[in-house]
């Protein structure tokens, strides 16, 4: 019996391995009545030997699936092992690995077998069993199925911290391409329906504390990236469009890994785009935390971001005359567009200079990378600046001074002209 | 300049704070009572560690920088470090010579060392409330086995306590030989204390010995953490600085010739 269990367990979390989505923050779930487990600011249990965080117990429920997206692993016409967990397999893991400490919560995906309904009500059942008579309150984290009934997401939205469902492909063309039964068109359909709800019982709960709690972690979605020709500046509008249009808490972007032979895509052993993917995030975090508008960091004449350095900076680059930013009278919002300068020295440096004026010495010691921010900034001690630098000095400088993490594996990544 | 000589507890502290300006003096370093070593003359004070002074010290503290604010400062003590302590004793007569507000004043030594200090010590409680693995035994114990760098226990206890509301669990510090104990009630302090000389190991009793799925779920989380990772992304370099291999030994997923 345990060895099946262990098989399963090989072959439903290796396939749940490529949504990259390891949040387990943002819900505010409390252990209420003395039962098992709570939420709060999420925390990384351990790390694979890939780097990534492990938070959540990663599985699907079935890798069996109708689909035949030529992208995933787990499409119908794919020759390889297939399993599927019982409702109470998947009960019994979550819980004995939670009370064990190894996990936040529970993520569970699914292939689609027979139809998107029969797969989202088996799901549904196990978010039930765990809620209702486990009295677990850790994290779930639940795919919506494509194409699944509204009413069914919607009951799903009362036990799960976060639901999501993947955009897989930046464009429509794109996804059609690979996944011609699947459509962008139908991926707003699903993230409208929570929405829309959210929206609903947020009105209801200023009126009546009690109102139900639903997805309180909010919707996510994921875009591959690599498997298609889309730009860096295709990938990221749509990421815009979806973080406004639909109120995501997150887009990830995942880098595509070779898993077939289908000549469309990256042949297999090719290296995943990990640069590109590093700086695709650094884009969206200059567009959640600091208040970059996607325009002013990829626009038709800079369809690309820059794999040799981070977006900030190359921004700033671009941008002369918007530096020297003094620190000692600059608003917040310019000191958060200092290269080298994060958001938490940012709130510092303004809680600080109603002090005293700020020398290099405390910049510093708060923890700003001063070797790369003094080029762009002005402080009480800093040396008196004659001409204007030039761009490429200031790039060369800095190119030079770091070690960049990326610079022996960058091979795969770029194609050097 | 002053030398105070102090107990090494938190109200000790917090006590050192309330003598200073009974005394009227300013210049002091405080430092721990254990391992020092009398100069000539030796003019250090010994400070006797009282819990009404330390309570008012810590309600001004908290009247002025809010929960918040004491919080940070609490966790600061942490660190086990005599430097830090000074730095404490530093911030909370900055704070009360100054005023509340000047906690944010971090262009201050003092104060940028206490969030300095409270950023490690905040970083090993999260890093315990990630890594504690429990294992179950028969008698439903759950119990696991952590060396901190700091002696974060008494930090993490509430959430442990919280989040694991329904079953009887312990953690305990093997380096600093004492571990926290909840028995569905209540999280209190427990000591093992080591075997006099010359005694043998007696057998562990039964209730100690591990629940027989233990070994079951034990490693089907090798299995699956195994089965997570993507060959094809491999980057130890990142892998050790999020675990680094001083927390390998307590932690199933690491165990040595499993991977």
């Amino acid at each position: 019996m345990s060895d099946r269990l262990k098989e399963k367990l090989q072959i439903l979390a290796d396939a749940a391995k490529y949504d990259v989505s390891c949040a387990s923050s943002g819900s505010d779930r409390k252990n209420t009545g003395k039962g098992i487990g709570d939420t709060g600011s999420g925390i990384c249990h351990s790390y694979t030997e890939d780097g990534r965080c492990v938070s959540l117990l990663k599985i699907l429920l079935t890798n069996h699936c109708i689909y035949d997206c030529a992208f995933c692993v787990s499409r119908s016409s794919n020759d390889i092992k297939r399993a599927a967990f019982t409702v109470d397999e998947v009960v019994a893991l979550t819980m004995n690995f939670y009370r064990r400490n190894y996990i936040e919560g529970l993520f569970l995906s699914s292939g689609i077998f027979k139809n998107a309904d029969y797969t989202m009500e088996r799901m549904l059942r196990i978010v039930k069993k765990l809620r209702l008579e486990e009295n677990y309150n850790g994290y779930i984290h639940l795919k919506t199925i494509p194409g699944a009934s509204p009413e069914m997401v919607t009951e799903a939205g009362l036990y799960a911290d976060r639901m999501s469902i993947n955009l897989e492909m930046p464009t429509e063309s794109g996804l059609k391409m690979l996944a011609p039964e699947k459509s962008h068109e139908e991926v707003k359909r699903e993230l409208s329906v929570i929405r829309n709800k959210s929206v609903e019982l947020a009105d209801e709960r200023k009126v009546i504390k009690s109102a139900p709690a639903f997805v309180p972690a909010g919707q996510s979605t994921q875009i591959v990236v690599g498997a298609t020709p889309e730009s860096d500046m295709e990938v990221m509008y749509t990421a815009d469009h979806f973080y406004k249009t639909y109120s995501l808490k997150r887009v990830y972007y995942s880098g595509y890994i070779p898993i077939s032979h289908d000549t469309r895509m990256p042949a297999m052993g090719s290296a995943p785009p990990v640069v590109r993917e590093n700086r695709l995030y650094q884009t969206d975090w200059l567009m959640r935390f600091y208040a970059f508008e996607i325009s002013e960091l990829l626009n038709n004449d800079h369809p690309n971001l820059d794999p040799e350095i981070d977006p900030k900076l190359s921004w700033a680059l671009r941008n002369p005359g918007f530096f020297p930013v003094d620190v000692n009278s600059a608003p917040y919002r310019s000191i958060l567009r200092v290269p080298g300068i994060g958001v938490y020295s940012a709130k510092k440096i303004i809680a600080a200079r109603r002090f005293g004026r700020l020398y290099a010495w405390q910049l510093k010691k708060m923890g700003i990378a001063f070797n790369r921010a003094r080029h762009f900034i002005r402080y009480a001690d800093s040396p008196i600046q004659l001409n204007e630098k030039d761009p490429a000095i200031i790039r060369q400088t800095i190119l030079e001074q770091s070690t960049c993490k990326f610079r022996t594996d960058q091979s795969g990544q770029l194609t050097l002209f | 300049m002053v030398t105070y000589l102090f107990d090494s507890t938190f109200p000790g502290l917090l006590t050192a704070v309330f003598e200073s300006y009974a005394a009227r003096q300013k210049e002091i370093n405080v430092i721990p009572a254990a391992g020092y070593q009398p100069g000539f003359p030796d003019t250090a004070v010994t400070i006797t560690s009282d819990p009404e002074k330390a309570q008012r010290v810590w309600d001004g503290l908290g009247k002025r920088i809010g929960n918040a604010g004491r919080y940070e400062f609490y966790t600061a003590f942490f660190s086990e470090s005599s430097e830090a302590w000074q730095h404490m004793f530093g911030y909370a007569r900055y704070i009360f010579d100054h005023g509340g507000e000047r906690a944010a004043d971090y262009g201050n030594r003092h104060v940028l060392a206490i969030a300095t200090y409270a950023r490690k010590v905040g970083r090993e409680r999260h890093r315990m409330k990630a890594f504690v693995r429990f294992k179950k035994g028969m008698d439903g114990l759950y119990a696991a086995v952590v060396e901190p760098d700091f002696n974060v226990l008494p930090l993490i206890a509430g959430h442990f306590r919280d989040r694991y509301a329904d079953q009887r669990w312990m953690i305990f510090d093997k380096r600093r030989r004492y571990g926290i104990y909840y028995d569905l009630t209540f999280v209190q302090e427990v000591k093992i204390e080591p075997l006099p000389a010359g005694a043998s190991r007696v057998a562990a009793p039964a209730a100690m010995l591990p629940d027989e799925n233990d070994s079951l779920y034990t490693s089907l989380w090798q299995e699956y953490f195994k089965s997570t990772n993507i060959k094809e992304r491999a980057n130890l370099k990142l892998h050790i600085q999020h675990v680094p291999r001083r927390y390998w030994k307590h932690l199933p997923e690491k165990e040595p010739g499993f991977l």
